[in-house]
């Protein structure tokens, strides 16, 4: 029954780091624009010359 | 993300403005103003927003917005400035129903780890404890997560009403009540994990629906945010000065630059150039125009400087109209959407009755009040109509947004429902069948006489003048340059070229009415027009006839032209049809027991279209049609209007597949849930699970205008 005492906090810590991961991902605007994370993919990066 | 969004060291320092860029197409214009823009002195950082067709760039505050402006043209893209929130498009309520969404997730989880150790045999200590984590959890989530359908629920009853939000609340506040009461006294049953999961299920059907209607605005909306922002008005000395769309006013002379998007409607006075429509016709293609032109606001002009003389602003533009018209057909008041209230306002009622003589009757049974207690919330949560409130508006909404995205604009839902009904169409010939603007047969001219005819015919406003110039701006003509132009009302135009005398005039012979002739010194061609059919008119007819429409012909036109389409399409065909002729026709019809589907454009054909079962006008057609249509196709394709008809067929059908299924759901729930054969956890699965069914059957809606 000792475990309890560890377990419950992780799993309601957890739940809660998710939870915040969410509300902050819409706070950021990350579902703003949808179509343009799916093009930014394709965008190059301007690699350094090695 | 490839190019994270820059961290500003000192952010108020910085002003930010947004920019709307319609010409972001690609990733290669992401990457470009993202990488180019900061390296512009001032400039701090610049943000796409690719959905949106909009930039926020960062900058210093002394670097004004023309020099922003300046920097993003040299980059190639044209920009308008846009205020904070452009459209007045709101989606704090999506947001707030999604953050609402991920807090309920997150209690419904964690409590029922807690229940299922419950139910799994804990008991004693152990139980106790967890019934208070619970509690712990639940109490804070359900205030955060239940807000909306308090709120609404509180509206309604502030208003001695009733809405499907009723029942919802009181079952959960119950249900919580219940359940704390029982953890306080340390009793064997909690339903918190009910309760919220009820919330959560509900808000995931909430958030489909926040989806959906904006989706179906956000066509309008993407479209509404190109609309310019401000025009470049010309003063009665020729100086310009910019102003807001919204302080234009008709009758102003304002000058668009190449790539600067039209603030208003209007019509050009001067130049030549081509413009992008596809924000008011979906064609993609641009359309030339010269002196004459009739342009809408939201066009952009691709090529050349123009000078406009605006004719209607601000909230009388097509653009304004249109979206005013989605509107309509939002709020839409269809037969079934009102069986639908009533049937729910009806039954909010029936539901608590409900509740309450099973609470009675298992009191009176001797259950005790707490077993009771519990069948009456069970009953409340599995009666709850909202699966009969969300059958029809769920289905008109994805349809009509899906039709709108098509290139047909229909009023309202009520109009779904008479489109799905039609049996029979009756089509118009001029403007409907045809595309109601002649075209020049240029084939016969050369190079030279080409530019001449078209030197001449921008110069006027005659609409084979204007049917000639497009043409030949579309074969790739360049005017040449006439000096003296002078048009004769009746006569034609004549000019001087390269000191020969040329000109566009009335051929000889009356029965040629769509032709004209260009004269070149002595030397005459006779150029005729005609007046083509839409390239899918064929196709569409057989996709009617597919359906189990016959189409025929009903025109005011001459009886040869209308014969002659009526042949090529293998219809039947009544010439010489006056006003009230088609309005006889129509009635004639409906009295046989039809019921017909007018497609009309013309003044001519007002009474007809507001008299049928159902009616379609194209987007060209006069004002009067437009208001008397039930639908609106836009662009130069006559499909939309089969296209209209299936998907009116299919969201009827789905409409009763909906009803068909709230209908058995309460059926087979509500006696079940009487008998105490439910508990709350499995009444809120049921329930929610019947709304979700019933949204997710209305998104197959979506699919069904693709095809």
């Amino acid at each position: 029954m000792t475990g309890l005492a560890f377990l419950i906090p992780i799993a309601l810590g957890m739940g809660l780091l998710g939870l915040t991961a969410f509300l902050w991902s819409i706070r950021d605007g990350q579902y703003d624009d949808m179509d343009g994370a799916a093009n930014r993919i394709l965008i190059d990066e301007e690699d350094e010359p090695v | 993300m490839n190019s994270p969004a820059p961290i500003i060291a000192d952010s108020s320092a910085l002003a930010t403005t947004r920019f709307t860029v319609p010409g972001m197409k690609c990733a290669g214009c992401i990457g470009k103003i993202e990488r180019e823009l900061p390296k512009v002195p001032g400039i701090v950082a610049a943000r796409a927003n690719f959905s949106a067709k909009r930039v926020a760039i960062s900058h210093d505050p002394a670097v004004g917005e023309d020099a922003l402006i300046a920097a993003l043209l040299a980059l190639g893209f044209e920009a308008q400035p846009v205020a904070d929130n452009p459209l007045g498009v709101d989606d704090k309520e999506r947001k707030r129903l999604t953050r609402a969404l991920g807090v309920a997730g997150f209690g419904m989880m964690n409590i029922m780890l807690l229940s299922v150790s419950v139910w799994s045999g804990a008991d004693g200590a152990t139980r106790e404890l967890f019934h208070w984590l619970s509690a712990l959890i639940a109490l804070p989530v359900i205030a955060y997560a239940g807000r909306p359908f308090f709120a609404s629920a509180w509206m309604a009853l502030s208003h001695r009403r009733t809405n499907m939000d009723v029942p919802i609340s009181i079952g959960v506040i119950l249900a919580t009540g219940l359940s704390l009461y029982e953890t306080i006294t340390g009793g064997g049953h909690a339903y918190f994990e009910s309760a919220v999961m009820l919330l959560f299920f509900l808000l995931a059907g909430r958030v489909l629906d926040a989806v959906m209607r904006d989706r179906t605005r956000a066509g309008i909306g993407a479209l509404l945010g190109r609309l310019g922002k401000a025009a470049s008005v010309i003063g009665p000395d020729g100086s310009t000065r910019r102003v807001a769309a919204g302080e234009l006013e008709p009758g102003m002379l304002v000058l668009v630059a190449a790539g600067e998007a039209l603030a208003a409607d209007g019509a050009v006075e001067d130049g030549g150039s081509a413009i992008d429509n596809a924000m008011l016709t979906g064609e993609s293609a641009p359309e030339p125009v010269g002196p004459g032109a009739v342009v809408h606001a939201g066009a952009i002009n691709l090529s050349a400087p123009l000078r406009i003389r605006l004719t209607r602003v601000a909230d009388d533009t097509a653009i304004a109209e249109i979206a005013r018209l989605m509107d309509e057909a939002g709020q839409s008041r269809s037969t079934y959407v009102r069986i639908a209230d009533r049937a729910s306002r009806l039954y909010a009622p029936v539901v608590h009755s409900l509740a309450l003589l099973a609470f009675a009757g298992w009191m009176i049974a001797g259950a005790g009040w707490h077993q009771s207690l519990t069948i009456a919330i069970a009953v409340l949560i599995i009666t709850c109509p909202c699966a009969m409130g969300l059958a029809v508006p769920a289905a008109q909404v994805v349809a009509s947004g899906a039709l709108l995205r098509r290139g047909l604009l229909v009023k309202d839902g009520s109009a779904l429902e008479r489109l799905a009904e039609c049996d029979i169409a009756v089509l118009d010939k001029t403007g409907t069948l045809t595309l109601g603007t002649p075209r020049a047969d240029i084939a016969a001219l050369g190079a030279e006489a080409r530019s001449i005819a078209l030197g001449l015919a921008q110069a006027s406003r005659h609409p084979l003048s204007q049917g000639l110039a497009a043409t030949l701006l579309r074969a790739g003509a360049v005017p040449a340059a006439i000096t003296d132009v002078r048009e004769i009302s009746g006569q034609g135009l004549t000019g001087r070229w390269q000191g020969v005398n040329v000109a566009l005039e009335r051929p000889d012979g009356a029965d040629q009415a769509l032709a004209t002739r260009l004269r070149i010194g002595t030397a005459a061609q006779t150029i005729t027009f005609a007046d083509p059919l839409r390239a899918d008119a064929a196709a569409t007819l057989a996709a009617l006839q597919a359906e189990g429409i016959a189409a025929s012909i009903l025109s005011g036109d001459r009886a040869a032209p209308v014969v002659a389409i009526a042949q090529q399409l293998g219809l039947a065909s009544v010439a010489h049809a006056s006003p009230q002729a088609k309005l006889a026709a129509l009635e004639s019809l409906k009295a046989q027991g039809h019921r017909p589907l007018m497609v009309g454009d013309g003044l001519n054909d007002g009474p007809a279209l507001a008299a049928a079962h159902a009616s379609i006008a194209p987007g060209t057609a006069s004002d009067a049609s437009q208001q008397a249509a039930d639908a609106v196709f836009i662009g130069e394709a006559l499909m939309p209007v089969a296209l209209a008809v299936r998907v009116a067929r299919a969201t009827m059908r789905i409409v009763r597949q909906n009803f068909g299924f709230a209908i058995a759901y309460n059926l087979l729930a509500v006696p079940l849930a009487l008998t105490g054969l439910v508990t709350p956890l499995i009444a809120a699965i049921a329930m929610s699970v019947s709304s979700l069914v019933v949204v997710g059957n209305s998104l197959r809606l979506a699919r069904a205008a693709r095809a």
